[in-house]
């Protein structure tokens, strides 16, 4: 087999585009993923119990069900409901409300694991459970949460590439485009390796300094 | 040494029952303490101490029993059960200073302390820090304010824990073995500093293994023996001439005390 080294120039510059576009969507959807997780986290703590089996079921299902699927559902079921939203705006929902059900576990999970006896020596003092939440669990849970959450954001922006079924022109639309003019599949998805790659790579380097920003005790 | 009889006690418990998992704990309590009383709960592992202390402040809720702290009664608002709220507003009322100290790793000592007057009582920050500053200079850390627990010793941790307890005003401070997560030369510090709270008139109920500090410190003893109060007196009265069988039996297995 010859690599064809002059597609790879050719697309280079191309899939730049589609680079931007993969970064666009996956920064929209992780900063709203994170909204919805810490949301739902947080409801998921509360003592109200319809609400949190409300988020058992969310979760419940986004665990359950491919992201693909999902993707579809808001694409293509939505708009039954006269909810019509563009590609760009579906894609980015269907992630951020795929990413943010793992989130909310995350939240949950480590708000939880803070020691028994931090919350009764607050509870001691007067708090309600929304102080003690507020004032002494998160405070003490946010450091526990940045790489579980990278790992999470990594597969957000990994799965944006999903969003080629619906046309949405980021990376892998972007190469699948040139492959479909140039019959290139070869050298053009390992391309497409190399770039998200790189990707996740910046974001992993930009984790392990936040994590180490943050104040340890 | 018992405060005068008319003085109406400050707190009682009534009746108090708890059981874990169909496990009778407490069989029904009875304890009245007075205002500027300091009583100490002595009794084997596992007689349910813990679990007193922690029912009255409601921490764990009792399954049966009242008990009524400066007018109020823990869990009931009038006639109608306490709200989170009203719950939050009367456990305040009572002080807990924990076994492993709980402190707030992510906070300095001062912070510590602050934090409640400052996100309970809604005090603006530096009147806060400055009501954490006078409780810490009181427990005589003035030096360590700006410490996070992590560099503080056993020792001092308790202290800043007791600080943040004293901070909200309690009527009752509740102590469950202050002292019993302490290295031994880090004891007395903490022994101190409770002997001085008393000496200022705080009303206290103390769980300790101390005997000393039962029998010099205290105003009265109480014996606890499955579940419920066995036995209780002035402390020379109750070293000296033990009646139930089982508080003899204790304090034989303790080591002789000055
Ligand atoms: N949350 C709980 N769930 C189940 N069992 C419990 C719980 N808390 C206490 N117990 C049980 O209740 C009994 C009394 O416990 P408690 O801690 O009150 O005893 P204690 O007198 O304080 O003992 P120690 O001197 O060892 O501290 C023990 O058998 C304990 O196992
Ligand atoms: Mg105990």
């Amino acid at each position: 087999m010859i690599f064809d080294w002059n597609v790879v120039w050719y697309a280079v510059p191309l899939l730049a585009h589609g680079v931007v576009m993969t970064l666009q969507v996956s920064v929209v959807a992780g900063v709203l993923a994170l909204a919805i997780g810490l949301l739902a986290g947080l409801a998921s703590l509360s003592s109200f119990r319809p609400l949190r089996w409300l988020m058992r079921g969310y979760v419940d299902f986004i665990r359950g069900t491919p992201l693909l699927i999902q993707i579809f559902l808001v694409f293509f079921a939505l708009p039954v409901v006269g909810v019509r939203l563009p590609e760009y705006w579906a894609g980015v929902a269907a992630l951020a409300l795929n990413s943010g059900a793992y989130i909310s576990e995350i939240v949950r999970g480590s708000v939880g694991s803070v020691e028994k006896g931090q919350s009764e020596a607050a509870l001691s003092i007067g708090m309600t459970r929304t102080g003690v939440l507020w004032w002494v669990l998160l405070p003490q849970a946010w450091r526990p949460m940045v790489p579980p959450l990278t790992n999470d954001l990594i597969t957000l922006t990994k799965n944006s590439s999903l969003l080629s079924a619906i046309s949405v022109y980021e990376l892998t639309r972007a190469g699948q485009a040139i492959i479909a003019t140039h019959f290139a599949p070869f050298e053009i998805y390992l391309l497409l390796a190399l770039y998200y790659y790189l990707l996740i790579s910046v974001l992993s380097w930009a984790s392990r300094r936040l994590e180490r920003s943050l104040p340890q005790w | 040494m018992v405060s005068p009889p008319m003085l109406p006690p400050i707190l009682a418990a009534q009746g108090i029952r708890k059981a874990f998992a169909g496990r009778s704990v407490l069989n029904g309590i009875d304890l009245e303490v007075r205002q500027g009383e300091a009583v100490t709960i002595i009794g084997a592992s596992g007689s349910g101490k813990t679990t007193l202390l922690r029912c009255l402040n409601w921490l764990e809720r009792p399954d049966a029993g009242d008990i009524r702290i400066a007018g109020a009664t823990m869990g009931r608002s009038g006639s109608l059960v306490a709200g989170e709220r009203e719950l939050a507003r009367q456990r305040r009322l009572f002080g807990f200073v924990f076994q492993r100290f709980n402190l707030f790793p992510h906070l300095t000592a001062l912070q510590n302390v602050a934090l409640g007057p400052r996100r309970v009582l809604g005090q603006p920050r530096a009147q806060a820090e400055a009501r954490a500053e006078q409780e810490l200079r009181r427990v005589q850390l003035g030096d360590h304010m700006h410490k996070p627990p992590s560099q503080l010793s056993g020792g001092q941790q308790q202290r800043v824990a007791i600080a943040r307890a004293l901070a909200m005003d309690p009527k009752v401070m509740l102590f469950d073995e202050p002292t019993s997560a302490l290295d031994p030369e880090l004891v007395q510090e903490v022994l101190d500093t409770m002997r001085a709270l008393a000496a200022e008139g705080m009303t206290m109920l103390v769980v300790t293994h101390e005997m000393r500090f039962a029998r010099h410190v205290a105003d009265r003893v109480v014996f606890m023996a499955d579940g419920l109060i066995a036995e209780q007196g002035a402390p020379e009265a109750l070293f000296n001439a033990p009646t139930d069988p089982r508080l003899q039996r204790f304090l034989r297995h303790l080591e002789p005390t000055a």
